[in-house]
């Protein structure tokens, strides 16, 4: 489990996490959703430990991350996975020197150990054919699949998603979806997802927790959402007509 | 940010970058590819400059040597000690500091605005010390081996210079080049350039690694790092020039 405790960000005097608390648990999507400049992703770099905190606790199944030396940080960053909004895959190096460069670094495997278990892993995001194209030569869907399998080929226990499908169009965003959901069930992960997207929220978010100005302004699951009165929340998801027209048909549905 | 900060915040790096690699196999991978981007591919450039330059200096020579009372062997003599103590290691390295200071700091530059720096921290891995250490060890292996050939091509260049154009002698040439030579003068360039070497990989690597923004701050700071590296090899030939020959 994460559990993070009173998290408090700031930057050059101004306050963008304001006593942020909240658990994520083991096997389930967990979203964080909110408008542009809510801190959603200070709050997910400030879990990675990409920004330290000026406040508050980290906590990854009980090792505290903000009271572990650098050394310490960076051995708990092996068990982390991260989906970067752009892929963030290296230029120079091929899909599959990409996915097989976490396995070089920090294992002794042979090297058709590796690409065993890069082609294992490629399979799994229903990626076939691309071993040897460079990021540049592949469309943004599959450079997000090279993504979500470069993150999950060292058997993570925690994977962080930021805006996983931005930038996608719906069909492959459901599939990245879907397949972050899988993946999360079957490996038994704690997955935290940074999104924008309500389509996404509204499929796999098992449990959401939306910012506001730096606070949590509410919490509970895709299911819950139809039925809060939370004003902030309200304004945020409906502020499409669409989802006003789902939330009358899921509740005339649950009647 | 002020100067202080800087140069606080470069030593700071320098601290992170000089840690022992994660994995050996890696880093000499790394290395090898170093050489080839950062040595081999400027061989080309510098055999071309030191050359015509050596050429240059020759015919220049010539031409203001006009007085019967001045031997013409001082063409090659003086031909030979330019290139040694000055063209091959300053020279060179500033146009080093152009072409490799800008393709450094603009490659870490957009690993840093494309997530791939975060990405690599996010993995457990010391950033710094993965791309920034090999570039340093690649430099100062690389570069002094090029500024030898350099001082031999910026020689050749002349006493080629001098046989085309007639202005002197190739005997006299290589008199001269002969004269009175001081192997002192070879190791006097020779730690000037892994000096210059190690700014060259440093500071454009600070400039690219704390780059903050997209491709425009990532141009900005190319421009910067080719600035400061020249602005550094020039002060620091000053202050060697008179610790090493003073």
């Amino acid at each position: 489990m994460i559990e993070v405790k009173d998290l408090y960000k700031e930057f050059n005097g101004t306050p963008v996490l304001k006593g942020v608390s909240t658990t994520f648990e083991k096997g389930k999507t967990n979203m964080i959703i909110g408008q542009s400049g809510s801190g959603k992703t200070v709050f997910l770099k400030c879990l990675l430990g990409l920004h330290i905190p000026e406040k508050g606790i980290i906590s990854f199944d009980g090792r505290k991350h903000t009271e572990l030396d650098i050394k310490e940080r960076r051995q708990l960053r092996q068990e982390i996975g991260m989906v970067f909004q752009g892929g963030a895959l290296y230029d120079s190096l091929t899909v599959e020197e990409n996915i097989m460069f976490p396995l070089k670094m920090f294992t002794d495997n042979s090297y058709s150990e590796m690409l065993e278990r890069v082609n294992f892993v490629l399979d799994r995001v229903n990626l076939e054919n691309a071993n040897k194209k460079f990021p540049s030569e592949i469309s943004g869907g599959m450079q997000k699949r090279v993504s979500i399998a470069r993150a999950i080929v060292m058997n993570p226990k925690y994977l962080f998603c930021d805006e996983p499908n931005s930038g996608l169009d719906p069909n492959t965003a459901t599939v990245i979806d879907n397949l972050i959901q899988e993946i999360t069930k079957e490996y038994q992960m704690i997955t935290v997802i940074n999104s924008h997207d309500m389509n996404s929220v509204m499929e796999i978010g098992e449990k959401i927790i939306f910012l506001k100005n730096g606070v949590k302004a509410w919490e509970g699951s895709n299911k819950e959402i139809f039925k809060t009165e939370n004003e902030s929340i309200v304004d945020f998801v409906y502020s499409s007509n669409l989802f006003k027209k789902v939330k009358e048909a899921y509740l005339n549905e649950t009647k | 940010m002020n100067y202080l900060e800087h140069i606080g915040k470069y030593f700071i790096m320098l601290k992170q970058v000089f840690k022992k690699p994660q994995k050996w196999s890696v880093f000499k991978e790394m290395l090898f590819r170093e050489i080839e981007d950062l040595g081999l591919k400027s061989l080309g450039i510098i055999m071309f400059i030191s050359f015509f330059v050596g050429g240059v200096v020759a015919i220049q020579t010539a031409l203001n040597v006009d007085s019967p009372f001045i031997p013409k062997y001082l063409i090659g003599f003086a031909t030979k000690r330019s290139m040694i103590l000055e063209f091959a290691p300053t020279f060179m390295c500033v146009i080093l500091a152009g072409k490799v200071g800008s393709y450094i700091s603009s490659s870490i530059g957009t690993m840093r605005v494309t997530e791939q720096i975060d990405a690599l921290e996010v993995m457990g891995i010391n950033s710094l010390n993965y791309l920034v250490l090999p570039k340093i060890i690649a430099t100062l292996f690389f570069y002094p081996l090029l500024i030898l050939l350099a001082m031999f091509l910026g020689i050749y260049g002349g006493y080629v210079a001098g046989t085309l154009t007639d202005l002197f002698f190739s005997e006299d040439y290589v008199y001269g080049i002969q004269l009175d030579f001081n192997p002192y003068f070879i190791k006097y360039a020779l730690i000037k350039t892994l000096v210059f070497a190690f700014v060259i990989a440093t500071i454009p690597a600070y400039h690219g690694y704390y780059v903050k923004g997209g491709s425009l701050e990532v141009g900005r700071a190319s421009t910067q790092a080719v600035v400061w590296t020249s602005v550094v090899i020039i002060l620091l030939n000053y202050f060697l020039t008179q610790m090493l020959l003073g």
